[in-house]
């Protein structure tokens, strides 16, 4: 009966508060109450209460407001003769849980035991919110698993952990059960963990679980567009948007309720295998608030159908599961039954059209020995040719689909994939191999997968996969020169050649004034969607938000503005937005939503500008952390000095070509320097700034910290923005 | 007569014979020295209208001296009571705006206003200036636009706004979107005086919009306003009958209608100085409690005890046991002075409108209020010593007392996710069948509470959620209804799911009979949060009252109607069977023209199956009664899914 739970999850909450004042109180004394409190690399400060309430804590005296708040929120007992209404207390005592774990994981990150510790991984930053929490958003991820406790042993773990890997759901590990983890269980059950394969051990404790539930709300605030303190609509997106449950494995304890009734108000309803009460009645959750006495065969799908989550589960006649989960799975040598390519033999893999009648759809062809006739560890060429066809079927679309071999091929469990065309690199592991995988069946998965994500544009497929040495070097050398008509063609592809752009307005979900435009020579500030990915996204959702933009007339050559360009940006920003320039950061520069890869920022001082990318946490010349820097430059505003752009906008011809391109740039983080090294260097060269040369003359965060250090550092390399004149 | 027929209330059944033993008269005695009442009267074809009458109509005369026929004459009879109960409600509000205003201009230093938040909404809704004002300035506007409804010469109620849109389009279309409370009433009496509007629909149609005026106005305004004033009721506990009076305390009744009166007697019997005057005295202390509405105001927000309702009025002051009782205005029955002079209980008529022979009078202002407040409490403390006989009867019950709109979307989602979703989800789910108002008076014709606890029973049990106010959520409390845990064994096993998971009694106590706005803004808020129709006359809800006395019955029953729901009343107490005509309109036809509907049946338990055939029928209608496969939802699909 409800009651038992609402009086367990209340004393629970009581308990917890206590926990929270005590270590916030033990903080206070070690470390003094200005001592500033975060949690790693995030601009959404302490998110749940963040969220919720709209209080930036920033040190440790901010938490004596929030435990005042938690002491309003904690409810009476439920009296056991004469209650009064118990739900919205429980609710409230959930709330007021989140709240004090919050307190005591972040007073725990100052004073320890830290939260990061072992296999436990603690809060994610934001480059990993931006990068996972988007799959929430755009439905490459329906939800999360929030798993407390453990399960009776490590075969029922794995079962689970897998199941729920196959559902494409994130599975988000806390607290034990009698001090057994579900996340050691997996790890004992040789099972890889880490946001890469969507199994998050968070910590051991049940006050980690508001990690899960804080990277819920910041997804809310991030994606949702929902403002801070804005705690209904926050929630309400959760329950909306992002179909996560609590599977509780083993006695649920007073502390468990009380953290699984904060989690009710997102509409994360629990799921338990032990026999404890159950709450049916509908309302706050989709469906069902408690469900419990699930065996654990069961529990997956019933989680799944108490949250009322439809999982499009592609049947792929191949031995192993297929889901993005699986993505992020790696193949150490040791595990390796056979691999191909990677510079060790002679691969390529080359997606050509061809004319419909050429193509007899499902046809997989393995031409030469497949893996069964390998030594474990052996190695073999390859060739994968994937024959597309279809009426809207374009050349120009080869590439981008040619570039999902990646990330089909890796959503199968034990198949590993790195790099592309001539420098592919494919592994196949032990357990795939044994559970009877093939090269077919590599075939066999693009083949599915080609018609699930691209039906509108591919009508037919067929796959031939070569592993004979001659055979596929030969082949090679058709598709190298495939490769260069396409660099040629897409290299040589300028601004001008074109007579439409494509609008991007993906992310107006949260940034309602943004409009991307993305020209040849601009690709999406997102780095993942160039001109032809646009166009190609338009040919398969002609009325998705890849729109063509006719460019008209230039009204402002320099700064690059076209007048329909103009008037399409003015409509498609609610009347927000009146001119966007293409390549200048200056003037009417193009707005950013949030998703950037880097930022651009002018240092006054040097005549020059730096830019950080979103990987780079720490502090920049311009004095403000990346995390800092993407709130002042995102939500859809144009802010004269700052842009958002990709990584790949870094070497185009156009990047701030009327400020003067690449040579104004002053500082960038190491790691952004080696990312872009080649092409930078030959675009360097290009423009006579002497190649490798200038990279070097160009500070990074081991020779220069502040505007001044930079400054310092430019002069004495003779930089060649010392001779440019001011850029505003 | 057994007692067991006059009342269900055992503690009155002791009461009622202990005075027939004593040989004091209530008001069961004065109803048999009535009989037979006047059949006429019942029916409603007497007209006393003008100087040419009284007119009845017979089968030999069947028409008036002026010629009206039968139907004339009920249908104005009709409306001259419905406008009487709004006028008892709308005089109500009134007073409580006019103490609202003294309030927030500082003239009424006792009083202050307690539920800011609620202000805040009330006073977006009323369009006043918030941004950097002060609550006190913020409150004059509010009370100043909330004290014009009542009698401002141009618009209509502002209140009415809060209606489902469909619903407002119904009242525009058939011109009743109701004009100023004062306005109303005095059409109302225009159109009923000789020779005016005879025209039995058109006159129907006006008893509409005067209700409406009460329900989506005058009435209305009282419960906002008393709110912001004295705070919004949220859940607590209580104890109800007789039971809860106090054979070693100074026990003051508060009876009557107006919580302006009986929050400063609460207060005052509170006071150190005045509970240190009781212990001189040798009482252990000060024990305020209710009878009628005015102690369901006080359960509702402090959790006061009730004594009783409308028939234990008299019957408490038997026991002997009270001090003083200190009465405002409505349902005070003139036969207090006779009781009252039996014992040593000191009785006090506290409103200037509402007075008695005979019976001391101590006028309750708001710039004085406490100060009066107090002097009652010491005139009760003196009267300690002169107490005689003592018989209290045991019975009591506990209850939970406190469902305001407010209090119910708090509960059913907490200070984050409050909101009527979990309500309309079991709605829709079957597992709440649908919701019906048990409310009203308690009438000496009927054995009290009888009907109210017998329909309610049989509600619940068919998994209808129960709300009550007025009287009738008296009679409840003083059987465990509205206790969570005895009443859930009587529930339905659907609603018993819900009440346990919400931890509520599937029976709500929800205030006075001015509180019934409470219900209106509930159901606007159904069909607000989606999922059962578009208008108020889709919703699977009722009302019922089948021991009205008042014309405030009248009044709230037809608002009621004309906001879309059936209304079920006892039979013998409608007074329209004269009329055919009149009957077949409100019975029947009125539905076509408003969606709602009057119902007669004096059998609680054949009402009872009346009303769910009711509520079957709109469930039916709004397609939720088909057995449907669980919405498993994708991306698109939650895409889909609003935010807000």
């Amino acid at each position: 009966m409800s009651k038992i739970i609402a009086s367990a999850a209340i004393r629970g909450a009581h308990k917890i508060a206590k926990q929270a004042e005590d270590i916030l109180a033990r903080a206070i004394k070690e470390k003094g109450q200005d001592c500033p409190v975060e949690f790693p690399n995030t601009g959404y400060h302490i998110p749940i209460i963040y969220s919720m309430t709209g209080r930036g804590v920033e040190k440790l005296s901010d938490f004596q407001e929030v435990m005042d708040e938690v002491r309003d929120l904690l409810p009476p007992p439920v009296d056991d003769d004469l209650w009064v209404p118990y739900l919205g207390h429980t609710l409230d005592a959930g709330m007021a849980t989140l709240f004090s774990e919050e307190i005591i994981e972040a007073c725990k990150y100052l004073i320890g035991p830290n939260p990061v510790d072992d296999i436990w991984l603690g809060a994610a930053d934001d480059v990993i919110l931006r990068e996972r929490g988007i799959q929430f958003v755009d439905g490459t991820a329906p939800g999360f698993a929030a798993i407390v406790g453990a399960a009776p042993d490590v075969d029922t773990a794995v079962t689970i952990a897998r199941k729920l890997q196959e559902r494409c759901l994130y599975v988000f590990m806390s607290a034990h059960n009698n001090g057994t983890t579900f996340a050691e269980q997996l790890v004992e059950g040789g099972v890889q963990l880490g946001w890469e394969t969507r199994l998050v051990p968070f910590g051991r404790e049940i006050t980690s679980a508001i990690y899960s539930l804080g990277f819920a709300s910041r997804a809310a605030l991030s994606f949702g567009g929902v403002q801070a303190g804005d705690f209904r609509r926050n929630l309400l997106y959760n329950k909306n948007r992002i179909f996560a449950f609590v599977l509780a494995l083993g006695e649920v304890t007073d502390e468990w309720y009380a953290t699984a009734a904060g989690a009710i108000n997102y509409g994360f309803p629990t799921i338990a295998d032990s026999d404890i009460p159950e709450i049916l009645p509908t309302g706050v959750c989709t469906y069902e608030h408690v469900v419990s006495r699930i065996p654990h065969e069961q529990i997956v799908e019933k989680a799944i159908e108490v949250r009322g989550l439809k999982i499009k589960i592609t049947e792929i006649p191949i031995p192993v599961s297929v889901s993005p989960a699986f993505e992020g799975e790696r193949i150490r040598k040791e595990d390796m039954q056979s691999e191909f390519g990677g510079q060790r033999t002679p691969a390529f893999e080359w997606l050509r059209m061809r004319d419909i009648s050429d193509v007899e759809d499902g046809t997989v062809e393995v031409i030469g020995p497949d893996i069964d006739s390998l030594e474990e560890g052996g190695k073999l060429p390859l060739g994968i040719i994937v024959e597309a066809a279809g009426r809207k079927m374009q050349e120009d679309f080869e590439p981008v689909l040619e570039r999902q071999i990646h990330t089909f091929l890796n959503e199968a469990q034990g198949i590993w994939h790195m790099g592309q065309r001539d420098i592919n690199w494919v592994r196949i592991s032990k357990d795939a191999a044994k559970a009877g995988f093939k090269l077919e069946h590599i075939g066999k998965l693009l083949h599915a997968k080609y018609h699930d994500e691209y039906s509108s544009i591919v009508d037919k497929v067929q796959v031939k996969i070569y592993t004979d040495e001659k055979q596929v070097v030969a082949l090679r050398q058709q598709a190298q020169a495939v490769y260069a008509e396409r660099d040629a063609r897409l290299a040589g592809m300028q601004d001008e050649d074109v007579e439409t752009f494509y609008s991007c307005l993906l992310c107006q979900s949260f940034a309602p004034n943004h409009v991307c435009v993305v020209s040849p020579e601009r690709p999406g500030l997102c780095g993942a969607y160039s001109w032809l990915d646009c166009r190609a996204a338009y040919e398969i959702t002609p009325s998705g938000p890849n729109q063509p933009i006719s460019k008209g007339n230039c009204v402002e050559p320099t700064v690059g503005q076209w007048d329909r360009v103009n008037a399409f940006v003015v409509q498609a920003s609610g009347g927000n937005i009146e001119r966007m320039s293409q390549y200048s950061m200056i003037v009417d520069p193009m707005t950013s939503c949030g998703c950037f890869e880097c930022i651009a920022a002018v240092l006054p001082s040097t005549g020059g500008i730096m830019i950080v990318n979103r990987e780079f946490a720490d502090m920049t010349p311009c004095g403000m952390k990346f995390s800092t820097l993407a709130g002042t430059v995102g939500g859809g505003q144009q802010t004269p000095g700052f842009i958002g752009h990709s990584k790949h906008y870094i070497n185009s011809k156009k990047f701030i070509a009327t400020e003067g391109g690449i040579q104004r740039i002053v500082w960038m983080p190491k790691m952004l320097k080696e990312e872009v090294k080649d092409a930078f260097a030959k675009r360097a060269e290009e423009l006579g700034l002497g190649g490798k040369d200038f990279l070097s003359k160009i500070a990074d965060e081991s020779n220069a910290t502040t505007e001044e250090e930079v400054l310092e550092f430019i002069t004495k390399n003779e930089h060649p923005v010392t001779a440019l004149q001011p850029m505003f | 007569m057994d007692p067991k027929e006059r009342s269900a209330d055992k503690a009155a059944q002791e009461m009622i014979a202990r005075m027939a033993e004593a040989g004091q008269q209530n008001a069961w005695d004065r109803l048999q020295a009535q009989l037979p009442q006047c059949g006429f009267g019942k029916q409603g074809v007497c007209c006393r209208i003008c100087a040419m009458g009284p007119c009845r109509i017979t089968k030999k005369a069947t028409l008036g001296v002026c010629g009206a026929d039968v139907d004339t004459i009920v249908a104005r009879n009709f409306l001259r009571a419905v406008a009487a109960g709004v006028s008892a409600h709308s005089d109500h509000g009134r007073t409580v705006a006019e103490v609202f205003i003294a309030t927030a201009r500082g003239e009424a230093g006792d009083y202050k206003l307690k539920d800011t938040v609620k202000l805040h909404k009330l006073a977006k809704e009323l369009g006043v200036e918030t941004k950097d004002r002060s609550l006190n300035d913020i409150a004059v506007d509010v009370g100043k636009i909330a004290l014009a409804e009542f009698g401002k010469s141009e618009g209509t109620q502002l209140m009415a706004r809060r209606a489902p849109e469909p619903r407002q389009e119904i009242w525009d279309r058939f011109g009743i979107t109701p004009r100023a409370v004062d306005r109303e009433v005095t059409e109302s009496l225009h159109r009923s005086t000789m020779g005016v509007d005879q025209d039995y629909r058109n006159i129907l149609m006006h008893a509409s919009r005067v209700a409406l005026a009460d329900g989506w106005g005058g009435a209305m305004l009282a419960t906002e306003l008393q709110d912001v004033l004295f705070g919004t009721p949220y859940p607590g506990r209580g104890e109800v009958n007789m039971g809860v009076l106090k054979k070693d305390q100074v026990n003051i009744i508060v009876h009557g209608h107006e919580p302006i009166l009986s929050e400063m007697i609460a207060a005052a019997s509170q006071d150190n100085e005045l509970l240190h005057e009781a212990k001189k005295v040798g009482a252990k202390g000060i024990n305020v409690s209710g009878t009628c509405c005015t102690a369901n105001e006080l359960l509702m927000r402090h959790g006061i005890p009730i004594a009783g309702n409308f028939l234990n009025q008299e019957l408490v002051i038997a026991t002997g046991a009270i001090e003083l009782m200190a009465v405002d205005v409505q349902c005070v029955m003139q036969g207090l002075t006779n009781i009252a002079k039996c014992y040593h209980t000191k009785l006090v008529t506290t409103a200037d409108k509402a007075k008695m022979p005979g019976v001391e009078h101590i006028s309750i202002e708001e710039t004085t209020a406490l100060k009066t407040a107090r002097e009652l409490v010491k005139m009760a403390i003196d009267n300690y010593k002169n107490r005689g006989q003592v018989y209290i009867p045991k019975d009591k019950k506990s209850a939970v007392g406190g469902f305001s709109f407010e209090s119910i979307n708090y509960m059913l989602g907490g200070r984050y996710r409050a909101s009527f979703r979990p309500l309309n989800d079991n709605i829709i789910n079957g597992r709440i069948r649908g919701i019906v108002g048990v409310v009203g008076c308690t009438n000496p014709k009927i054995p009290q509470d009888w009907t109210h606890t017998t329909l309610t029973r049989e509600l619940i049990k068919r998994d209808v959620l129960v709300l009550t106010t007025g009287c009738a959520t008296i009679a409840c409390g003083k059987q465990g209804l509205t206790n969570p845990k005895e009443a859930l064994e009587l529930a339905g096993p659907g609603l018993r799911e819900v009440c346990e998971a919400v931890g509520i009694a599937p029976v709500l106590t929800c205030g006075s009979c001015v509180d019934n706005t409470r219900l209106l803004v509930s159901c606007s808020e159904l069909v607000r949060e989606g999922g059962l129709g578009q208008d108020i006359s889709e919703l699977p809800v009722a009302g019922a009252c089948l021991e009205s006395v008042s014309e405030k019955a009248l009044a709230i029953g037809q608002y009621f109607v004309a906001s879309g729901a059936l209304v079920v009343f006892a039979k013998e107490i409608m007074p329209v069977l004269g009329s055919e005509n009149v009957s077949n309109y409100l019975f029947d036809e009125v539905e076509k023209d408003l969606g709602g509907h009057w119902a007669v049946e004096s059998d609680p338990v054949k009402a009872a199956e009346m009303i769910l055939e009711h509520i079957e029928a709109k469930r039916d209608a709004l397609g939720i009664n088909r057995e449907k496969e669980r919405k498993l939802y994708d991306m698109e699909d939650r895409r889909a899914l609003a935010v807000e």
